[in-house]
């Protein structure tokens, strides 16, 4: 019983992520635990929306990882904040003009994947080049604010639970069960474990294939929206972290990096380890350096470990 | 015309057309360009992005990616502006360490059948973590003999473009022409042939990881000779530039199929793009982008040769 539960995908990332806030209302207090935990779930939420989309990509098969996520985020962010240019009526607009954005931008990194026929690491690799150029070209180095409602909704709590929050983990649950119920997900998982299969049972792969990766823009474009929202405005920086934090994510949520087998809840757990060990860390007074090489080896720890254990 | 065109020597020559065609375009717009020192001022960047480039190239040459070499050039270059110029025999031991952990990475990699690109991302932070714990802020000094190595002024030919032939030659004969250069890009392409012909799978590896390591503190330390400081996050751009570089070349991704020469030559390429938007007066925010669309246009141009050689 207790060997099955070590055994579930999910697990070893939630209890690391509990072993944090342990650890930290023990050196700090039981109060600034409950504070800890809300920003943990506020900054969990943007690692968790980038990784469910990258995910689905590493899902199907290896070789597959999105590169151009920190790009498209700050593109389709520095487009759609300008776009609304501070105006509450604007939000409805800024946000359909992000997700269109994100299916374009989705769309062109398939496209290049399968025209030039390359590997997709590549093909991702060339556009975000270019969409990064364009955002540069398009932002000019100005800020613009994003509108005070659209503000107000990103950094707005209730009952201490970021309404960012409550909306990514019903979008977590919502790809949980299109990964486990959907003809869909159960298309990206068998194309993962075997593509030549799949396509001989009848899976049109090239078309989940360009669902998957644009699913997965659209989420970048999602999180960029609301990342400049919650940090008043687009920054060209602002994806930066998201790459290797998105990859990362994944892999200590579960799922596995040679594809065909994904874990949703451990994303989750993940994101809010990968998080409160970083505060851990800076409660500990850690400087920067310190800090970094943690996050290095608990990354190929957690490599390791899971290497050990059979799925 | 099909017959006069061999796909396969055009296949082959395509990095080098692609980096004369910008060349000429540099030159007719800016014929200034075409001198000793305009050639000098160039390409000096572009030694420390070849080197990187041929580490890189051994990762891939094996099938694995290495995400943490721009932040291991940084390092290195950081090691380079402090404790190689403070105390050489203590950076030099600290260099030799981390090509060693280089080596442990790769017999790692191979033991536990770990994705290299999850361990390399991993050790992005470690490199990182260290490098900014040696220099919190940018500074330190590059050593005297590496400042006066890389502004060498030779006569007729500038130093940049010896020093490109130079790694690339040497690359080439010892990983294209000797007979362990071969098991060794074998091992790319067919691991398990080459197992099972009695070679260790582990050893190839540690070493291709150690040659990595070695050629991406060459990197750092030529940097820190052209900046003359450091700073823990100098190199972060080289992770995808080197990549950029070996497919320009003509590497592929998988199958140990990669080009020594071609690797320097599309290093060269990608930082030249920077000087040919500068000629045209174009933005420099398009530099970047630039440097994609030319990876696209060559990788497009690759697809319709082999499209051409399949129908013949």
């Amino acid at each position: 019983m207790i060997a099955a539960i070590f055994r579930l995908p999910w697990f070893w990332s939630w209890f690391g992520a509990v072993l944090m806030v342990v650890a930290i209302i023990a050196v700090s207090g039981g109060a600034a635990g409950a504070g800890v935990v809300s920003a943990a779930l506020l900054f969990g939420s943007f690692f968790v929306i980038v990784a469910i989309g990258q995910m689905l990509v590493i899902t199907t098969g290896p070789g597959n990882v999105d590169l151009s996520i920190p790009s498209s985020m700050t593109l389709v962010a520095t487009v759609a904040m300008k776009v609304m240019d501070g105006s509450d009526g604007m939000i409805l607009v800024g946000l359909l003009l992000a997700l269109v954005l994100g299916i374009l931008i989705g769309s062109a990194n398939y496209l290049v994947i399968r025209l030039l026929n390359i590997p997709p690491i590549i093909a991702t690799l060339s556009t975000s080049f270019i969409y990064q150029s364009l955002a540069i070209w398009y932002n000019r180095g100005l800020r613009i604010k994003p509108p005070e409602a659209l503000g107000d909704f990103a950094t707005g709590k209730i009952l201490g639970l970021p309404y960012l929050a409550i909306a990514t983990i019903m979008l977590a649950a919502i790809m949980h069960v299109v990964l486990r119920r959907t003809v869909y997900g159960q298309s990206v998982l068998a194309i993962g474990q075997n593509a030549r299969a799949a396509r001989l049972a009848g899976i049109n792969v090239n078309r989940v294939r360009y669902l998957t990766y644009t699913l997965c823009a659209v989420f970048s474009a999602i999180c960029g929206f609301f990342l400049a929202a919650f940090s008043g405005g687009a920054a060209l920086n602002m994806g930066e972290e998201y790459l290797l934090a998105s990859i990362a994510v994944v892999v200590i949520g579960g799922t596995s990096v040679a594809g065909g087998f994904s874990n949703v809840p451990g994303l989750w757990g993940a994101a809010l380890f990968m998080f409160l060990l970083v505060t851990m860390l800076n409660t500990f007074g850690l400087g920067a350096g310190p800090r970094l090489i943690l996050t290095g080896l608990i990354i190929i720890g957690v490599i390791l470990a899971a290497s050990g254990r059979d799925r | 015309m099909r017959d006069i065109i061999n796909p396969r020597l055009f296949r082959t020559l395509l990095p080098a057309v692609s980096l004369a065609i910008l060349l000429a375009a540099i030159f007719y717009i800016q014929p200034r360009a075409m001198s000793y020192f305009g050639l000098n001022l160039m390409l000096n960047l572009a030694i420390p992005i070849a080197l990187a480039t041929i580490a890189q190239m051994f990762i891939l040459c094996v099938n694995d990616l290495d995400l943490s070499i721009g932040s291991y050039v940084s390092l290195m270059a950081c090691i380079a502006a402090t404790l190689l110029q403070e105390t050489p025999l203590l950076g030099i031991l600290a260099i030799a360490g981390c090509i060693a952990v280089y080596a442990a990475l790769g017999a790692l990699i191979q033991l536990r059948n770990l994705p290299s690109i999850v361990v390399t991302l991993g050790m992005s932070f470690v490199w990182l973590g260290i490098a900014v714990m040696l220099l919190p802020t940018p500074g330190g000094e590059a050593p005297g003999w590496i400042r006066s190595l890389m502004t060498l002024k030779p006569a007729y030919v500038p130093f940049p473009i010896i020093a490109s032939i130079v790694i690339a030659l040497v690359v080439h004969i010892a990983l294209m022409k000797s007979s362990y250069g071969v098991v060794l890009r074998g091992a790319g392409g067919n691991a398990r042939a080459v197992e099972r012909s009695g070679w260790s799978m582990v050893r190839i590896k540690a070493t291709m990881f150690a040659l990595a390591g070695f050629f991406g503190a060459l990197s750092g330390i030529a940097l820190v000779g052209l900046t003359t400081s450091a700073d823990a996050n100098i190199a972060l751009r080289y992770t995808l530039l080197s990549i950029a570089g070996v497919i320009l070349g003509g590497g592929e991704f998988v199958g140990g199929r990669v080009s020594p020469i071609g690797a320097v030559i599309g290093a060269i390429t990608l930082t030249l793009t920077g000087s040919f938007l500068s000629f045209l007066r174009l933005n420099p925010d398009w530099q970047i982008g630039a440097q994609g669309a030319i990876l696209i246009i060559v990788l497009a141009l690759r697809v319709l040769i082999n499209r051409l050689e399949a129908r013949k």
